[in-house]
Order: C-alpha cells, then sequence, then structure tokens
C-alpha cells in the first residue's frame, strides 16, 4: 500500500497559515521576520507572538508547523540563528528546516529529539552527500533540489536512510541554491547570509511612453517589458541579456516559468517521495488557498486510484508558463 | 524618501468607460474615505507594524478606469485616504494602478497581486519595498476588507459589493477564456 505524502505548504504571515491549513495542508514551513529563513521580505513572517499563536492554531487543527532557519549565519552573527532556534524549539514546532552545518550540529546536540529536514538551500542532491548530512546530524529528510529526474529520485531513495521532499509547484529553481551570489554581486546583499533575492529596495519598475516596463536591480537593467509582453520576479537569474553572440537580448540563466508537477504526481509518489512542497511564502493567501486546494484534492485523488482532477493553476505561474523542469526530461529547454 | 509626482491623466477605459463621470463630487467622498480608513485602522492596528518605516509613505492608488484616484498614507498617528481628482499631479511615494475590479478582488483576498503584476494588469513605480510591505500587510488581514467596508453602509452597501463581485467574476471569466 502507498503511503500518503505529506503536502508541505507556505505560510508567509499567519493569515497565510490559517489559510494553507484551511485548505488541508498537512504539514506548513514558516520563518521568523529577520534574515534566519530564505525569504526575509519586508513585512513578511511572523513576530515570536505570531509564532506562538500561530504553532498553537496549526496543532489544534492537526497541522504540522515546520520552521526555516535555513540560511548561513556569517562569523560573529550566529546568535541570531540560535535565538531562532531556541525560540521555534520552546514553541514546540515540529521540525527545523536548516542548510548550514554549525546550526544543524547547534540543533542535533541541542535538541535531539526535534526532526531536521535538510533545506534545498544545502544542494545536496547525492546519495554521498545526503548520507553525510544523516549520519553527522540525523536528518530525517532532505528536499531535494529541483535538478533532477524521477528516476534519478527513485535511485537516490533506495541509497539513503532518510526521507526524500520534492517541489510540485512554484519557483523553478534551477540554481545551484544556497551559492547564488549573483543578488549580491549587484546589491551588496546575501540571498544566503541576509535571506532575501532582490531586496525590494533595490528594485525599480519603470514604465516609458510606450507602456513598457523597465525592471532595475540597484543600477542594472535586468529587463524590459513590451505591454503584450508577461512578467517575472525581478531577479538577475530571470532577466534579458544582450551578449556578443545573439543579436537580441535573451534570457541567459532561467526564464520566468513556474515548476508545475501535477501530472507527475503518480510518478513521484510511485518513486517513493515522502512530501511534496509547494513554493511560496511570499505569496499571498488567495494563491496559497487556490494551490494548496488543487494539491489536496490532487493528491487524495491519486491516493485512492482516482485520476488525478488537476485544476488550473496557470493564471498563478511566473510569466503564465509552467514545466515540468527535470523532473520530465533534463532537455526541458 | 524619493517623491514622485503624476504625470499621466489618461481617461478611464473598460468596465466604467460608459459610466457618467462623477456620480459623486469628489469633496463629498472624503468624509466617506475618511470614516472607512479609520474603521479599519482601528479594527487591524497589527497591520501597521508591516509597513514598518513606510507606515509615513504616500501611496497612489489607480483603479484605472474610474473617474479618480485615491491617496493613502496608512500611518495611525496621521491617516490619510482621500480622492483626487485624475487632473492633479500630487506627489506620492509609490503609485499600484489597475482595473477597479482587480483591485476590488486584491482587497477580497480572492486574487493574487503577483499573479496581476506577470500578466501587467497591476502596474507598480515608486518605492517597490513600500508596496510590497502594504500588500504584505493587506494580505494578513483576516476575512474580506471590502466585505467590512460595505459593511459599514448596511443593505446597500452589501448590495453594492456583491454587485460588483459579479461583475468582477464575470470580468475574471471573460479573462480566462481569452488567454
Amino acid at each position: 500500500m502507498k503511503n500518503a505524502p505529506e503536502l508541505v505548504c507556505p505560510a508567509g504571515t499567519p493569515a497565510a497559515m490559517r489559510t494553507a491549513v484551511e485548505a488541508g495542508a498537512d504539514a506548513v514551513y514558516c520563518g521568523f521576520q529577520n534574515a534566519t529563513n530564505a525569504r526575509n521580505f519586508p513585512g513578511l513572517n511572523f513576530t515570536p507572538d505570531e509564532m506562538e499563536a500561530s504553532v498553537a492554531g496549526a496543532h489544534a487543527a492537526g497541522t504540522k508547523v515546520l520552521l526555516a532557519v535555513n540560511t548561513y549565519p556569517p562569523a560573529g552573527k550566529f546568535d541570531l540563528w540560535k535565538d531562532a532556534v531556541d525560540l521555534g524549539a520552546r514553541l514546540g514546532i515540529n521540525a527545523f528546516i536548516v542548510a548550514d552545518i554549525g546550526v544543524a550540529d547547534y540543533i542535533a546536540r541541542t535538541y535531539p529529539d526535534i526532526r531536521l529536514h535538510l533545506s534545498v538551500q544545502a544542494a545536496a542532491s547525492s546519495p554521498e552527500a545526503i548520507r553525510y548530512y544523516c549520519r553527522e546530524f540525523g536528518v530525517k529528510r532532505v528536499v531535494l533540489p529541483r535538478i533532477l529526474t524521477v528516476p534519478e529520485i527513485k535511485q537516490i531513495k533506495t541509497e539513503i536512510p532518510c526521507e526524500i521532499e520534492t517541489f510540485i509547484f512554484g519557483n523553478h529553481g534551477l540554481m545551484v541554491e544556497g551559492r547564488c551570489s549573483l543578488t549580491n554581486y549587484v546589491t551588496g546583499l546575501s540571498t544566503n547570509m541576509d535571506g532575501v533575492c532582490s531586496p525590494a529596495a533595490e528594485v525599480q519598475y519603470l514604465r516609458d511612453d510606450d507602456g513598457s516596463t523597465t525592471t532595475k536591480l540597484a543600477e542594472f537593467t535586468i529587463d524590459c517589458f513590451s505591454c503584450t509582453d508577461t512578467a517575472g520576479y525581478p531577479t538577475i537569474c530571470k532577466g534579458r541579456y544582450r551578449a556578443p553572440h545573439r543579436d537580441d537580448s535573451y534570457y541567459a540563466f532561467e526564464e520566468p516559468i513556474s515548476l508545475n508537477l501535477s501530472a507527475l504526481l503518480p510518478d513521484l509518489i510511485a518513486a517513493g517521495v515522502d512530501a511534496f512542497k509547494i513554493e511560496g511564502r511570499q505569496r499571498s493567501r488567495a494563491y496559497v488557498r487556490k494551490v494548496v486546494a488543487a494539491f489536496r484534492t490532487a493528491v487524495d485523488d491519486v491516493m485512492a486510484d482516482r485520476p488525478p482532477m488537476l485544476a488550473d493553476l496557470l493564471a498563478l505561474t511566473e510569466g503564465h508558463k509552467q514545466t515540468e523542469g527535470a523532473f520530465k526530461t533534463k532537455t526541458w529547454r | 524618501m524619493t517623491q514622485f509626482a503624476v504625470r499621466d491623466t489618461k481617461a478611464p477605459s473598460g468596465f466604467f468607460a460608459n459610466l457618467p463621470a462623477p456620480v459623486l463630487p469628489l469633496f463629498l467622498l472624503q468624509p466617506l474615505l475618511r470614516r472607512v480608513v479609520r474603521r479599519i485602522a482601528r479594527e487591524n492596528p497589527g497591520m501597521f507594524n508591516r509597513l514598518g518605516p513606510h507606515r509615513s509613505a504616500t501611496y497612489l492608488i489607480d483603479p484605472t478606469n474610474m473617474p479618480f484616484r485615491l491617496l493613502l498614507r496608512p500611518d495611525p498617528e496621521n491617516l490619510m485616504l482621500r480622492a483626487v481628482s485624475r487632473r492633479s499631479a500630487p506627489a506620492f511615494d509609490a503609485k499600484i494602478a489597475g482595473k477597479f475590479l482587480d483591485l476590488l478582488r486584491l482587497m477580497d483576498a480572492d486574487e493574487d497581486g503577483d499573479a496581476l503584476f506577470f500578466s501587467r494588469e497591476l502596474e507598480v513605480t515608486g518605492n517597490t519595498e513600500a508596496v510590497v510591505c502594504l500588500r504584505n500587510a493587506l494580505d494578513d488581514v483576516d476575512g474580506s476588507i471590502a466585505e467590512r467596508v460595505a459593511g459599514m453602509f448596511g443593505a446597500p452597501g452589501r448590495a453594492s459589493l456583491s454587485a460588483l463581485r459579479r461583475a468582477g467574476d464575470r470580468a475574471h471569466e471573460k479573462s480566462k477564456d481569452s488567454l
């Protein structure tokens, strides 16, 4: 008999957490209002008081709370991460999501009874790397980078002693996560240490007279959308650039497109995936409600051997485009 | 904080284009808007924390198919929400522009702001961080702000909101069909 995978859903605010719980999340993931998590966006995330009330509310509904402390502490600033972990443990969170080995070590030694999940920010994609984290820190689950095919995931599952979580919707995320320094190069702030990719304070949208919109990050122009173009997030990896070998500007790294694995759910379950993650703590309650409800229905259908009902989520995707990315084939682009 | 001056004075278009321009003179609208913003602020004091330093920012909310725009300063100590004519050029820190019904769906937590941005139906200019803070502050308010505002005006208010929502749903379905 198949084990039902856990549906792990984003919660950027207390209201979003309540929405995810009501929409059928098995677990929610969230973070504090500081650099300890990889969505340290202005006005987002939880104060300690909000976290306490939200954890209690989620637990009352039978939903687990996973705390993201998945950034990398710079030298001399470890106390911020230690305080976040201590507070999370005191509030009764069900698991920590970590990337840094120092943070993992602190949790493993101080709170050995609380589960450790290895964040995608650790970019552990080989059985050897994953086994290291399991052996040294007792990691119970790995969130795999979005660069593996379903057969590769199935093979990895046979070679590691922990659960596997895969993204099923949201950011396509092909950079080697936890290592990307593009934002740092342009703004001086680090995605991996400050928890913010393309800080909003450095983003400017300039409307041109012809109705097109130019996107700038700090002093760099990263894209220009004509009136008829769809848009994406203002990240360097999704910008269009000119290069000597091209006549036109083009997506040199990634393009604005979202991952949507709804059609691959049966294959992923058959491959032994233990949990499905929906990306998007920065998104609204409307996004959370629609996406969580759609995947709740689809997962339940698959588990009941019914053909999955796949809601149309295209309107919520970046650039109004979706892909199964590397999960389907490594030549997706 | 850099302030911008309004340059565009384009005429409204779309759903409301055929409505007679302001049925209500703006000076009659101002006390209603003051009442609305004070009520929302009183009922949701926690939302201001998410605005951080941007609570003193001036936001220009531009329902592009309405005959007026709105100026908002979400500072609990110095609240302001007032309608301004399309002919005026108020200074602002950040501007959010979109069709009236899309903005209503955002307030209703029925539409995702990023999705509207991706489809170019929502336009943001000026201080992007101020816009992100306002979006997150409003999104953390449980229930529907639009519903609470409508409730302030009793049965006629609620009936008007229902009619607007139906119009919004029809417009939404139509735009999905055309994708």
